[in-house]
């Protein structure tokens, strides 16, 4: 089977005293399921942003969409980065835009047409029930509903892998269920590879996964 | 109204810069223009014993552009008149002449200083009037003003950069985090900075245009036309194709570069 992410002894640090995650062995198939628990501050985000090249393994090889990450140029980050669709933590929607034109942005990065892109993001909208609030702004929605913008952003560009960080960290049921839901979907229809940070699976899952526990710097194979 | 908001500090600055740039080119040229005026009424004036062609008095030195002589008539009319005509010709003739001597140039003290010295090499020459402490003063006057005018413009500058190094600051903020989260999506660096240099474009042209309208109506104000009259000089204020070139030019290079460095500060969040 075909693997998206495979990595190989790798150590993460932010500065020499301190590892985060120490000579991990770790590998994901495309078109799984993968969820990764943790204790917080365990390294989960960490390794995460490893993933999408925010930061390089100090050893080890790291090989994403097979690209080598321990040693990639900008170019081809940039590439890879436009085939993954990343929700973060802390959302990170851009303020000065509309929810609509967040949406649109990994479109426009890979260079879709115009109404290609119209289509995707009223789709969308739809998806993530926030049609009637396109034009507003991030900072005009509630958390739930920044999530769900973030979760439309991520999926817009059909990405071969979501990352995904507690995506319903401390969200309401609704919006929590209509996450899972479109993570589903994207999983069973579109054979998209998922990999999500958190702290609870949920019960109501109809796909089989993978789970990976984090803890004093080591990934161990739960189920 | 949000975008309004964007573009208002970053125009406010530019305007700041250009309006010092356009006002100091027009202290500038008044000051040519005075400079200029004063030149072309400005005269010395030279008694001789013999007659000295025009060619020769241009000889002797190469600031003078023009000699005029004076009639002696001026001269006789204060000494009475109870003298026959055969006298008057004969008096006439014994009398010294006298030159009035134009300048290329409103000349500085040193200039008057080797120009005496020029004319007093030739011999016939016996007196030099050169008015100099009249002259003196004013030319004192204007450097002092060119000298006011150049501290106030670098005061000026110097606070306007202040504000554009605080803009950039803020500027720095307002586009990293947007940079970096199109980054995170694999949005190469020319494309992550389009918005900005857009921006930056946009601005150095509303800014252009509004200092244009500024200027054009400053160049028609009945207030500021009379200024210039009482001066008895010509000033144009406002050169249409020159200045507004100018102008925009220097607004795109403030606001591109500004991006620029925007760009090159940037830093990807971890
Ligand atoms: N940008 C950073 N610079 C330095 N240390 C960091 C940074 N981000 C996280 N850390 C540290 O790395 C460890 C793991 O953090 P993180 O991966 O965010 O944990 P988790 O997501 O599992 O809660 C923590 O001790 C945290 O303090
Ligand atoms: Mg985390």
């Amino acid at each position: 089977m075909d693997k998206v992410i495979v990595a190989n002894d790798i150590s993460l640090s932010y500065n020499a005293n301190e590892t985060i995650i120490n000579q991990a062995n770790f590998s994901v198939d495309s078109g799984s399921f993968v969820f990764i628990t943790g204790a917080s501050g365990s390294g989960k985000s960490t390794l995460l942003k490893s993933f999408f090249g925010a930061i390089k393994p100090i050893q080890g090889s790291l090989i994403v969409g097979g690209v080598e990450l321990s040693d990639v140029s900008k170019n081809k980050l940039n590439f890879l980065r436009r085939h993954i669709g990343i929700v973060f933590q802390d959302y990170k929607l851009i303020k000065e835009w509309t929810i609509e034109k967040n949406i649109m942005m990994p479109l426009i990065i890979n260079g879709y047409e115009k109404s290609v892109i119209q289509n995707q993001v009223e789709s969308l909208l739809k998806h993530v029930r926030l049609k009637h609030q396109a034009g507003k702004y991030p900072l005009e929605l509630s958390g739930g509903e920044q999530q769900r913008v973030a979760m439309a952003r991520a999926l817009s560009h059909n990405p071969i892998l979501i990352l995904a960080d507690e995506p319903t960290g401390n969200l309401d049921e609704y919006s929590s269920q209509l996450i899972w839901n479109l993570l589903e979907g994207a999983n069973t229809q579109l054979k998209t590879t998922i990999i999500v940070v958190t702290h609870r699976i949920p019960s109501t899952l109809n796909v089989n996964y993978k789970h990976y526990h984090i803890e004093y710097g080591e990934i161990y194979e739960i189920s | 109204m949000k975008s309004v908001k964007n573009h208002f500090s970053l125009i406010i600055a530019l305007l700041s810069i250009l309006f010092c740039i356009q006002i100091f080119i027009i202290v500038d040229r008044s000051i040519e223009a005075y400079k200029e005026n004063l030149a072309n009424n400005y005269s010395i004036v030279v008694v001789s014993k013999k007659q000295i062609k025009e060619k020769e008095m241009l000889l002797l030195d190469e600031s003078i552009s023009s000699v005029q002589e004076l009639p002696p008539d001026n001269v006789i009319k204060r000494l009475n008149t109870n003298i026959d005509k055969k006298n008057m010709n004969l008096l006439k003739l014994t009398l010294p002449k006298f030159y009035k001597l134009y300048l290329y140039k409103f000349p500085t003290p040193d200039d008057i200083k080797k120009l005496k010295l020029n004319l007093s090499k030739n011999k016939s020459i016996t007196k030099i009037e050169d008015f100099a402490k009249t002259h003196d003063t004013t030319y004192k006057l204007l450097v002092l003003f060119k000298n006011v005018v150049f501290i106030f413009a670098m005061v000026v500058s110097i606070v306007t950069m202040l504000l554009i190094l605080k803009e950039l600051r803020i500027w720095q903020f307002k586009h990293n985090e947007r940079m970096s989260v199109m980054g995170l999506f694999g949005a190469p660096i020319w494309l992550r900075s389009a918005i900005l240099f857009r921006l930056a474009i946009v601005d150095a042209l509303i800014s252009s245009v509004l200092i244009f309208l500024i200027f054009i109506y400053i160049s028609t104000n009945k207030w500021v036309l009379l200024q210039f009259q009482n001066l008895n000089i010509k000033v144009e204020v406002f050169n249409l194709v020159n200045d507004s070139l100018l102008l925009l030019a220097i607004s795109l290079i403030v606001s591109v570069t500004l991006a620029a460095m925007v760009v090159l500060g940037h830093k990807e969040e971890v």
